[in-house]
């Protein structure tokens, strides 16, 4: 061997040694240095995170019955990221969806577009990671001919879901108590942490008004988490992690579904009466509370809808058609949101402030056909003159003119039009004591505040309005002045006056604040709970219908408790006394017609009409109402809307909701024995649904999409199943809506208001003389 | 005594009448080492290929066993022509060399023929039929050596090295088969084809210009490939995936990308054997040919795999001093020739899965799943053997 070979065999030793320890130290940095990150890597690469929805809890009602609950559903839903990764942007694969759904490219295109600033429904407000439901009523033939042909339809799902489904038990509605679900949005979606999103699978709804919104954490329930193993074409191998769903508690509420039936259909038959009489009677409330508790058993709003609309999407035309202004808006609950002036009803905190400002309750007090506020005669009903009376009486007749003179002679001291530097104002003061001009704090969303108007409000009215005033004080109103040269003339009076003095609490208003009228608004709620307060003695509850969350095998997860009441600031025996005034209307009263041959013995009814006139329209009929008299148990309030007298359509409906608690016509008494609804947290009948729908929570594999999560790219798509996070069945409600759409909440608030906005601007003391009597 | 049957040449314990104390005698002159180390290799070879196999074949339904089985039969042949090339006078070899040539040159001409076929994108197979194919390249690699070896190897009187004449024979005898396997197209082949010729040029003494020379014009050839886009783009993305394989993670670095997750997953000390996630999910694909590395590294970790790299550099350190033992320079160039094939398809195999180098198709030697590839390489251990059995007595 030469001495060149045996050199060159040495370099050759050297190369391959090197070689070999750039392997080692190659090997040493990814495994041992960086081996925690490849770890990592690896997990991500092998593992699949799917949501496992919960299924959603049920509402119940005191007994247990079923107000919602979850049926299964056949759901066809389309992924808009794996459409648009389409080349045509799924085009031809909706077409030929729209030919199984019988529907048409343009429908599912635009059902499954994504919300946006001017864009019309129908459009998808949810999270675009989420699959779209285009169908929740496809039957089983069509489902399979999806799923079977998975090649023609890349990026559609076929898969059983929960929705919700309202069983309406005792004919029981209440959609606006019981709210709806909707699509969760992008925002909410980041916001709610915890909850991985997968983009896969229905859980991503919302409860969007009602109990579904107040309660929605409880409901809700918690989405299990499963990591799958899966190999390099998505096929799951294997479960590494399995943390299942659990399921939301069932709300057990204070409604009673057979008092919230009577409930609905009384005011449907007092709308139906009242239009009969040529009255418009364009909507109505109920109320019907535990006075001692506050809970809510009854909330009954009219006109109301099918809240199973909601499920699986609501066009724009559905939306116009259903619920839009045309049907009177019945997304608004008229109990809780509508805002009217209570006119007599109200009276029970004005006795309550006078006697409380030193008039004696057991005096004797004129009653006139009118009263002199200032220069202007306040009229009773109607005129009508009833001599001299104690405040029983004037309860019982309901005479203006006597709380008028209250109003006058309490707003002369403080000043009249000069007023003091800190006047008095009983009535207002004890209007709001009784819960008046705020929330009550009722465990659903969007409640209205009512409005009490005061001094300050005064003010800051003018302040909003005085330019619009002066303006017209100098202008007039010269279109009206054309056809009614009387009217424009009185109309530019009022405006010069607002827009010189509107600030100034005038004796007018004093006079219209005694007797509910004039600015005050009241939503029937506040009412119920006003009068809960003068049957219980003076605790002003607040009133709440949510009682307890329990699991489906009636375990209470959580009590929910009853906040603590305030006091009225009333003497005892003026609440009885006032109560005692309250007993003589039904019997020989402004109700006594109303309540003529009702069975008294076995349920004692107090209340006070109500008859409110509205500038323009039909006058709201009221009636409030406790029962029974000696030990009371029930508060319970109609109201309608352009109805007419309050003897006339509400009285009635009140009747017609105790004879149907007591069971005084025909029909089982809905109280026990002790005259009470059941007060045991029941256990929920449903069960068996709740396990049936909990069953599709679980999820099995249905068909899948077909990109592998790593995708090799020699293999390719090959008809390979996903692990079923991409479409395991949902727990919850196909989704709808876009939820900007005003749900009578926030901002239509006062659409169910017809105070005394509606008009012109309240002004010209005594202005509202003769319209602000109540019988 | 020559031929078939015993050993020839300088002998321990020649004359030794007693035929089984001959045979023992030549047995103790076998490199024991390397064939230890090879047996190791094949054993741990043979257990990642199982367990690369066992989750997929499980879930086609088919045996599970059954890549188990081939290799074990593959091992056991090539061990048994390992054994036939050790006995054989590889000086005699050279008389059969022209036909070795002749014939490694027929088959990759046939594999161009409608006989060929293409087997993961290569093509470089000739199926035979009944489940059994061959690729004529791995045997081809066998042929270069020892034709490499005869023309370079001419016992010279006073030279240093091969004459202009002999290297350009060499280069030429090279270059036929280089070109039907860069026709196939196999271009790790091709490659290993370079490193032999450049690392036996220069152990056989030629002159430094030729060294530099081919160098150079390798690295010419890839320019002008690059520059004037002979390579199609897919192939050229696939050979520098490797520089960054998260850049087309599901395209051409999908191969890289995920080798490296599975050795990287691997850690000190493994997932255990047949316990590899990566693997049992199939995520890297040809796990048991070419990417058999990362089997070891997800389930060994970084002990097993640095012991598997070990192995080889033992195989490698006793081939290279086989070479220098070699009786004859004959004997030495083979051994080289040898070395340099095992060493490049190491580094290259290894280095792919480790993300140092492009990824191409050679196997892992001695540890791939492979019918063609075990053969060769047993018959490479052989011409090591057959080399060492034969060294200068006293070295």
């Amino acid at each position: 061997m030469t001495n060149r070979t045996h050199l060159r065999l040495i370099v050759l030793y050297v190369t391959v040694g090197a070689l070999l320890l750039v392997l080692v130290g190659r090997l040493w940095t990814m495994q041992v240095l960086e081996g925690r990150h490849y770890r990592q890597v690896a997990a991500d690469n092998r593992t699949r995170d799917i949501v496992v929805p919960a299924v959603r809890g049920m509402i119940l009602d005191d007994r247990g019955r079923t107000l919602v609950r979850n049926r299964t559903a056949l759901v066809v839903s389309v992924d808009r990221t794996s459409l648009m990764r389409q080349k045509d942007h799924g085009r031809a694969v909706l077409t030929r969806l729209a030919g199984v759904l019988g529907t048409t490219y343009d429908a599912l295109a635009t059902r499954t577009r994504l919300c946006g600033p001017g864009i019309r429904r129908p459009c998808w407000p949810g999270s675009p990671y989420q699959p779209i439901p285009v169908d929740d009523k496809v039957d089983a033939k069509r489902a399979l001919q999806i799923m079977e042909r998975q090649e023609d339809f890349p990026g559609v799902t076929a898969q059983v879901q929960a929705v919700r489904d309202y069983p309406r038990p005792e004919g029981a509605n209440a959609a606006q108590t019981l709210g709806y679900l909707q699509p969760i949005t992008q925002e909410e979606l980041d916001k709610r942490k915890g909850l991985k999103v997968t983009g896969y699978s229905g859980v991503d709804l919302i409860g969007r008004d009602g109990l579904e919104a107040t309660y929605d954490a409880d409901l809700r329930g918690e989405p299990g988490l499963r990591k799958v193993l899966v190999d390099s074409q998505g096929r799951v191998t294997g479960t590494a992690q399995d943390k299942p769903a659990v399921p939301g508690g069932n709300l057990v509420t204070s409604i009673d579904a057979g008092v919230q039936g009577a409930a609905e259909k009384a005011v449907q038959d007092a709308v139906k009466a009242a239009r009969s009489q040529g009255k418009h009677a364009d909507s109505g409330a109920a109320v019907v509370m535990d006075v001692q508790t506050g809970h809510v058993v009854a909330l009954a709003s009219y006109p109301s809808y099918d809240p199973s609309i909601w499920i699986g999407g609501i066009s724009q035309e559905q939306y116009d058609a259903l619920l839009g202004k045309k049907k009177g808006e019945p997304l608004i609950s008229r109990a809780t949101q509508g805002q009217f002036a209570p006119g007599s009803t109200f009276k029970v905190s004005s006795v309550a402030a006078a006697v409380g400002d030193g008039y004696d309750l057991r005096g004797t007090y004129a009653c006139p056909g009118s009263y002199n506020v200032g220069s202007r005669a306040f009229r009773n009903f109607e005129g009508e003159s009833h001599g001299d009376m104690s405040l029983h009486q004037a309860l019982v007749v309901s005479c203006d003119t006597v709380f008028y003179k209250f109003a006058y002679e309490e707003w002369l001291r403080d000043g009249g039009t000069k007023p003091k530097k800190n006047p008095s104002d009983p009535m207002v003061r004890m209007a709001r004591q009784w819960g008046f001009g705020s929330k009550t704090g009722i465990d659903l969303p969007s409640e209205s505040s009512g409005r009490i108007p005061d001094r300050a409000w005064k003010t800051a009215y003018w302040n909003a309005t005085k330019k619009a005033d002066c303006k017209a004080a100098k202008d007039g109103y010269p279109d009206i002045a054309e056809s009614d040269p009387g009217r424009a003339a009185y109309l530019k009076a009022v405006a010069a006056e607002n827009c010189a003095e509107g600030y100034v609490w005038r004796a007018g208003d004093a006079a219209n604040f005694s007797v509910g009228q004039g600015d005050v608004l009241a939503t029937p709620l506040q009412l119920a709970r006003a009068y809960a307060a003068l049957a219980n003695g003076g605790r002003l509850v607040v009133p709440r219908i949510g009682r307890a969350v329990v699991r489906a095998d009636g375990t209470v997860v959580r009590r929910l408790p009853d906040p603590p009441a305030g006091k009225l600031p009333v003497d005892p025996q003026v609440l009885k006394y006032i109560r005692g005034g309250l007993a003589g209307v039904t019997k020989s009263g402004t109700a006594a017609g109303a309540f003529n041959g009702f069975d008294f013995k076995k349920v004692d009814v107090a209340g006070k009409t109500g008859t409110a006139e509205v500038y323009g329209k039909d006058d709201t009929s009221w009636f409030a109402s406790f029962a029974p008299v000696k030990n009371p148990r029930y508060a319970v309030v109609v109201m309608i809307s352009q109805g007419g007298q309050g003897a006339n359509a509400a009285a009635p409906a009140v009747r017609q909701i105790y004879e149907a608690m007591y069971g005084l016509k025909n029909g089982k008494p809905m109280v026990g024995k002790d005259g009470r609804l059941p007060s045991e947290l029941p256990r929920p009948q449903a069960v068996v649904d709740q396990e049936a729908s909990g069953k599709t929570g679980t999820g099995k594999t249905g068909p899948g999409r077909k990109t592998g999560p790593s995708g090799r790219p020699t293999t390719g798509p090959s008809g390979t199943a996903e692990p079923d996070g991409e479409n395991g069945p949902s727990g919850a409600a196909a989704p709808a809506l876009d939820p900007s759409v005003p749900s009578g909440a926030a901002g239509t608030g006062g659409t169910g208001s017809s105070g005394g906005t509606s008009g012109p601007p309240t002004g010209l003391a005594g202005r509202r003389s003769g319209a602000g009597a109540a019988p | 005594m020559t031929g078939l049957g015993g050993f020839a040449g300088p002998v321990e314990g020649y004359g030794e009448r007693n035929p089984w104390r001959r045979r023992a005698a030549g047995l103790r002159r076998l490199d024991w080492t390397l064939i230890l180390s090879v047996l190791a290799l094949s054993v741990i070879g043979t257990l990642l290929v199982r367990s690369a196999t066992f989750h997929l074949l499980t879930e086609q339904g088919r045996d599970p066993e059954w890549f188990l089985k081939r290799h074990i039969l593959n091992l056991v042949i090539g061990l048994v022509l390992g054994a036939v090339v050790t006995v054989l006078d590889y000086r005699l070899l050279r008389a059969y060399v022209p036909i070795l040539y002749g014939l490694a040159c027929v088959g990759l001409l046939a594999v161009l023929t409608p006989l060929g076929s293409t087997i993961n994108g290569s093509h470089s197979w000739i199926v035979i039929g009944g489940g059994f194919q061959v690729q004529p390249s791995e045997f081809a690699k066998v042929g270069l050596v020892v034709v490499m070896a005869m023309v370079l190897g001419e016992p010279r009187d006073g030279e240093v090295g091969p004459g202009r004449r002999d290297v350009l024979l060499a280069l030429g005898l090279a270059g036929v088969p280089a070109a039907l396997i860069m026709l196939q197209p196999d271009l790790g082949t091709t490659l290993v084809f370079a490193v032999v010729v450049i690392g036996m040029l220069a152990v056989s003494g030629a002159a430094k210009r030729w060294i530099a020379g081919l160098v150079g014009g390798g690295v010419l050839l890839a320019l002008a490939v690059w520059f004037f886009g002979i390579l199609k783009p897919y192939q050229l993305a696939r050979f520098t995936a490797f520089l960054d394989p998260s850049a087309d993670p599901r395209g051409a670095g999908y191969n890289a990308q995920q080798a490296r997750i599975a050795i990287g997953s691997g850690g000190v000390f493994g997932k255990g054997l047949f316990h590899g996630e990566q693997t049992a999910g199939h995520f890297v694909p040809e796990q048991q040919t070419d990417f058999v590395f990362t089997v070891a590294g997800e389930e060994l970790g970084f002990l097993g795999a640095a012991a598997i790299l070990l192995l080889l550099g033992l195989v490698l350190w006793r081939g290279l001093r086989i070479a220098s033992q070699a009786a004859d320079l004959f004997g030495t160039l083979v051994a080289t020739g040898v070395v340099c094939w095992l060493a490049f398809q190491t580094f290259e195999n290894a280095g792919m899965t480790l993300g140092i180098m492009p990824v191409t198709g050679l196997p892992l030697p001695f540890v791939s799943y492979g019918g063609s590839a075990t053969f060769a390489n047993m018959i490479a251990l052989g011409l090591l053997q057959a080399v060492h059995v034969r060294r200068r007595p006293f070295d």
